[in-house]
């Protein structure tokens, strides 16, 4: 097994070369994408701190490079599978925030009728699994839809998304080992934010990759930097399609950082201050938006209206997340089974 | 013909695998050559017609229920089963919290039609290879857990299982599959049945009453309906006349037949090889009680084992499995209660 190199990509000439190949729209597209989970987690916060959203939140700032660029390389038919963080990957998916802004409302016309919630995001039909909010679940699922796509000679491949706790997870050990066995068309992509909740990653494993672990499967390993999303983007190109090509699965680390709290009113008071301004000053989308400048496909007036069109969006959304109708208290009794009432 | 519950099921999935390619198995130890066909035999061979869809796995419940899960999502239908039910343990996330509820999760939108297979029964291996589970997933919402003590039931169940969209979970009892060769059992109760040649399927949710009477309903499934027919023998020769009806279904269950037979008859006594805290008998006799409760002649009774892990020692194991002449008993003391 060969030793997996990381090295952090602050937009060098390989950039460059990624940029060209996917050209100036896909490259604003991505742009505006990072803007949007940006801003929808910004607004979702004062919502939530005003009282005026139900439930939890675990946001996804800091990590919208992850999301973005690895599901900027997927094809309409791959599918995704998320964690109790998914705001960020529905969003990139191609959900509505429409649809994600009713969901965390608890709504009807939220993408899983008021019945998923912050933690279950998702929407089949977009090519996303309702998100898994137990550590790890989602890894042994997707292996599971690999089989399937694998079984039925479909050029599908599925992705997981967890972050570094759930690398921790048994899991972890039985999907990753099971895909590797199996070669299924799948990709894991370990989200690495450096901390499960309040823990560093440091203080619960050994070692600093956790893409090492990929070797111990007899799967490929990579690493990518997950602040520079066209250095994700190109990684998960590569890994999607020698999956496709039946060569097998990939474990795809990402270092990333999650700069804001875990969940609800955390203050992360844990994260050394100099750890949080190391990454602070690594923001993705500020990195993005410098970039994108130096090559000439932004500039300040176009960053402006990119940014309205954004908040105009968002405000949309959070119109018609308030504003959509509440469900039935009986509604609970729907949707469990196919073609059988729920005994009473 | 005639087979066992594990040939008749063998039977039954190689149907259901040629009618749907969409139907796969997975597993360990199956689909090996010159190997088990699962713990109890009921695979065996199966790779001769379908190589691809035999899916063996590492040693790794949570992995098979997972990809089983995912599977299903993406349209599959496939047939995932543990050497030993106490093995779902090492799985129940994805048993309850992924396949269970996802559908529900996502606004009714995903089908998850995974059949899952659980052999249980105390037969000999102390504690850990024992369990009689239903009663831990009869309290999850989203399953649908089927007990079959008759090799037909169990090829009509089988299919019902597989072609059903909704995750079914079917428990089957170590003694009674019938399992030949170096698998088979050292002590076996005879399940087989006549298996017609036509396709049938024995509807979900859908008990029968093995035995009618008039005096009292024995509610009992797999191993314990056959013990409980063994019971209700013995008292037809001292004058009782008990009717045993097998739930088949345990979720959900055949309320409209219990309730209908225990009007009929005013007693009844539900067995179960699982503990007596929290078990099946719990489930059925308070839907007794909230809602024919004025039928009854006499309290309802449980006869089950008893609050304690299964123990090895072939004395404490007997005393821990209800035997007929325990279930008998109960019925005796249930019938006589009237005279005082």
């Amino acid at each position: 097994m060969q030793k997996i190199i990381y090295k952090e990509n602050n937009y060098d000439f390989e950039s460059i070369e990624i940029l060209k190949d996917i050209g100036a729209e896909k490259a604003l597209f991505i742009y505006k994408r990072m803007l949007e989970i940006r801003e929808f987690e910004e607004r979702i916060k004062l919502l939530f701190l005003e009282g005026k959203m139900p439930g939890t939140i675990h946001q996804y700032i800091g990590e919208e490079a992850c999301a973005v660029g690895v599901c900027s390389a997927l094809s309409e038919k791959d599918m995704i599978a998320s964690t109790h963080r998914p705001n960020g990957h529905a969003v990139a998916r191609g959900l509505s925030m429409k649809e994600i802004m009713a969901e965390l409302y608890g709504k009807t016309t939220g993408c899983c009728k008021g019945k998923g919630g912050s933690m279950h995001l998702g929407d089949i039909d977009k090519g996303m699994l309702p998100a898994i909010a137990i550590v790890g679940g989602n890894i042994p699922i997707v292996m599971g839809m690999g089989l399937a796509f694998k079984l039925r000679d479909e050029k599908r491949v599925a992705v997981s998304f967890f972050g570094d706790g759930a690398s921790n997870e048994g899991a972890f050990h039985e999907g990753l080992n099971m895909a590797a066995v199996y070669k299924v068309p799948a990709v894991f992509v370990c989200e690495n934010n450096q901390y499960g909740a309040s823990t560093s990653r440091k203080l619960v494993m050994n070692i600093e990759n956790i893409a090492d672990r990929a070797c111990a499967y007899g799967m490929r390993g990579d690493i990518g930097d997950g602040m520079n999303v066209l250095d994700v983007y190109q990684r998960a190109k590569t890994a999607l399609e020698i999956a496709r090509n039946g060569e097998g699965p990939t474990l795809l680390e990402l270092k990333t950082f999650r700069l804001c709290g875990h969940s609800r009113r955390d203050p992360n008071n844990y994260m050394p201050a100099e750890e949080k301004d190391f990454w602070n000053k690594r923001d993705p989308i500020t990195l993005y938006e410098k970039f994108l400048s130096q090559q000439g496909l932004l500039d300040s007036d176009k960053i402006q209206q990119i940014r309205k069109n954004v908040e105009n969006e968002i405000e949309e959304a959070v119109k018609f997340g308030q504003e959509s109708p509440e469900p039935e208290p009986e509604d609970t009794y729907n949707d469990l089974y196919i073609n059988m009432e729920v005994p009473r | 013909m005639r087979l066992g519950i594990a040939e008749a099921l063998r039977s039954a999935i190689h149907g259901e695998m040629a009618r749907d390619t969409n139907v796969f198995c997975i597993g360990e130890d199956i689909g090996i050559t010159g190997g088990y066909g699962g713990a109890f035999t009921v695979t065996l061979g199966l790779e001769k017609d379908f190589r691809e869809r035999m899916i063996n796995t590492p040693i790794s419940e949570i992995g098979i229920f997972g990809a089983a899960c995912g599977a299903a999502v993406m349209g599959m239908r496939p047939i995932a089963d543990v050497q030993y039910g106490d093995f779902l343990l090492c799985a129940m996330d994805q048993v309850v919290s992924q396949i269970a509820k996802l559908r529900y999760m996502s606004g009714g939108k995903l089908k998850m039609p995974v059949v899952m297979r659980a052999p249980v029964g105390v037969t000999g291996r102390g504690s850990q290879h024992a369990q009689s589970l239903e009663p831990y997933f009869l309290s999850c919402p989203g399953l649908k857990i089927v007990a079959p003590s008759t090799a037909y039931d169990a090829v009509g169940l089988l299919r019902a299982a597989v072609r059903d969209d909704d995750p079914v979970l079917i428990f089957e009892h170590k003694l009674l599959y019938g399992s030949k060769g170096p698998r088979q059992e050292s002590v076996n109760f005879d399940a087989s049945s006549e298996i017609p040649e036509e396709d049938y399927i024995v509807p979900i949710g859908k008990g029968i009453i093995r035995r009618e009477g008039k005096d009292v309903t024995i509610i009992a499934s797999l191993l314990m309906m056959h013990f409980s027919l063994q019971a209700a023998q013995v008292l037809a020769e001292e004058g009782i006349d008990c009717e045993v009806l097998d739930p088949r279904t345990i979720w959900p269950l055949d309320l409209d037949l219990i309730f209908s037979s225990v009007k009929k008859t005013g007693r009844v006594v539900i067995v179960e090889e699982s503990s007596k805290q929290g078990g099946i008998g719990a489930e059925i006799g308070t839907q007794i009680a909230e809602n024919i409760a004025d039928y009854l002649l006499a309290p309802v009774t449980r006869v089950a084992a008893p609050n304690t892990p299964a123990p090895f020692s072939p004395v404490m194991e007997k005393f821990y499995i209800p035997q007929p002449e325990r279930i008998a008993k109960a019925v005796r003391i249930m019938v006589n209660m009237e005279l005082f």
